[in-house]
């Protein structure tokens, strides 16, 4: 049976690939095929990713909260957090 | 907990965040998410037949080729949507049965005929012009997935408004008789055009849901009058009439004032009894059920070459 495929698209050199929608394909090869038709009738990328749905192992939202908690109450994690003197113009 | 979950959805809805495939949301958003992207879903790809009629008549080489990808892409707005319904948890096969057995509704314009090749203009320019009315705002709806599917909807029927305008002028810059069936395509589909955008706002219940929920971000009428603002210069340009004897330029509004639209046709098309309803519906059926042994030949191969490989398949 057909199933479902998520595809994902590197626009140009240099970039990664990002998730650009979904497709049904019976195989990887017309999964592939597919998503060339459907994501770039017009140069939209350079290389194609596609995974079946059911492979991909996603955080839930509603542990949102917890799950991400552990960097929000890092500030010492950024430039920002750091006050130089004025005569340091760039760092 | 609901209730906990009601608070966490309004608040991402108040503050102009997206709603994301996984997250809560209320059934009734669900439901008219569902409803309404399958429907557009639908209306794209039954959107293919009227202007594949003219694939094997159009003019020139240079005009197959360009109705061809404009009906390629309708195929492939067709799938975005339905990918976008998918992730609301329904499958595209239930989506297409819901099609087939008339439980869902796609766009009543498809069910006009396109009678000659200026028909291809009039539709290019009016009704993908209506689209794009209707869909920008679409592109900041409150669901992520419909949202983006919606961008690069909108940023492909650019192409498909200007081919159409493109027919059309040259039509109407060719002869005598060119010109009136270029008159003739538009004085049909205008006010079809007009009726895409749905009842008056007095007449649409569901809007003030829509709008609260952020799917809709205006209303039936803004949005045709919107329309009616941008066309009527252009038909201008064309040096082709609109068939409204009203029509005229309210200086104090800003607005075009444009006359009485029949409601009464809109509601015996949508009801079935447009002059198409019946031809499209069978020929999707058709194409469907006479289709399948690809899908079935596909799942065949997939699995013969899945044992060879020695592989378990999914």
């Amino acid at each position: 049976m057909s199933q479902l495929w998520e595809v994902f698209v590197r626009g140009r050199r240099g970039l990664s690939h990002v998730h650009a929608g979904s497709v049904h394909a019976a195989d990887a090869q017309m999964a592939l095929r597919n998503a060339r038709d459907v994501y770039t009738r017009r140069g939209e990328g350079v290389s194609i990713w596609v995974v079946p749905s059911s492979q991909i192992t996603a955080s839930t939202p509603d542990e949102k909260d917890p799950f991400f908690d552990p960097s929000a109450d890092k500030v010492y994690r950024h430039p920002t957090f750091y006050n130089l003197p004025e005569e340091v113009r760039q760092m | 907990m609901s209730a906990d979950l009601q608070t966490q959805f309004d608040a991402l809805i108040d503050a102009d965040e997206r709603i994301e495939p996984r997250d809560w949301m209320p059934d009734a958003y669900r439901k008219t998410l569902i409803r309404q992207i399958a429907q557009h879903a639908h209306s794209e790809i039954i959107g293919m037949q009227p202007e594949g009629n003219w694939i094997t008549r159009a003019p020139s080489l240079k005009r197959k080729a360009i109705l061809m990808a404009k009906v390629q892409d309708e195929a492939g707005h067709g799938l975005y949507l339905y990918g976008a319904a998918e992730t609301l948890g329904v499958d595209r096969a239930e989506l297409l049965d819901l099609l087939h057995t008339r439980k869902q509704k796609y766009s009543s314009i498809f069910n006009y005929p396109t009678i000659s090749w200026a028909d291809v203009g009039a539709i290019g320019w009016l009704v993908d012009g209506a689209a794009i009315t209707n869909q920008v705002p679409l592109c900041r709806c409150s669901y992520g997935p419909y949202a983006r599917a919606m961008i690069r909807i909108c940023k492909e029927e650019s192409f498909h408004q200007r081919q159409g305008f493109e027919i059309l002028l040259t039509l109407s810059n060719g002869t005598p008789a060119q010109r009136g069936l270029a008159q003739d395509a538009v004085n049909r589909w205008w006010w079809p055009s007009l009726m895409m955008f749905g009842p008056p706002d007095a007449d649409s219940p569901n809007s003030a849901q829509s709008m609260a929920w952020g799917i809709k971000r205006f209303s039936n009428d803004e949005l045709r009058q919107k329309f009616v603002d941008m066309t009527v210069p252009q038909a201008g340009v064309l040096g082709l009439t609109l068939p409204d004897p009203e029509l005229r330029f309210d200086e104090e509004t800003g607005h075009h004032h444009f006359g009485e639209i029949d409601w009464t046709e809109f509601y015996q098309v949508v009801k079935g009894n447009g002059p198409c309803n019946e031809q499209r519906l069978r020929h999707r059926v058709r194409a469907h059920e006479e289709g399948a042994w690809v899908g079935e030949a596909a799942a065949a191969y997939a699995a013969k070459q899945a044992s060879r490989e020695g592989v378990a398949v999914a």
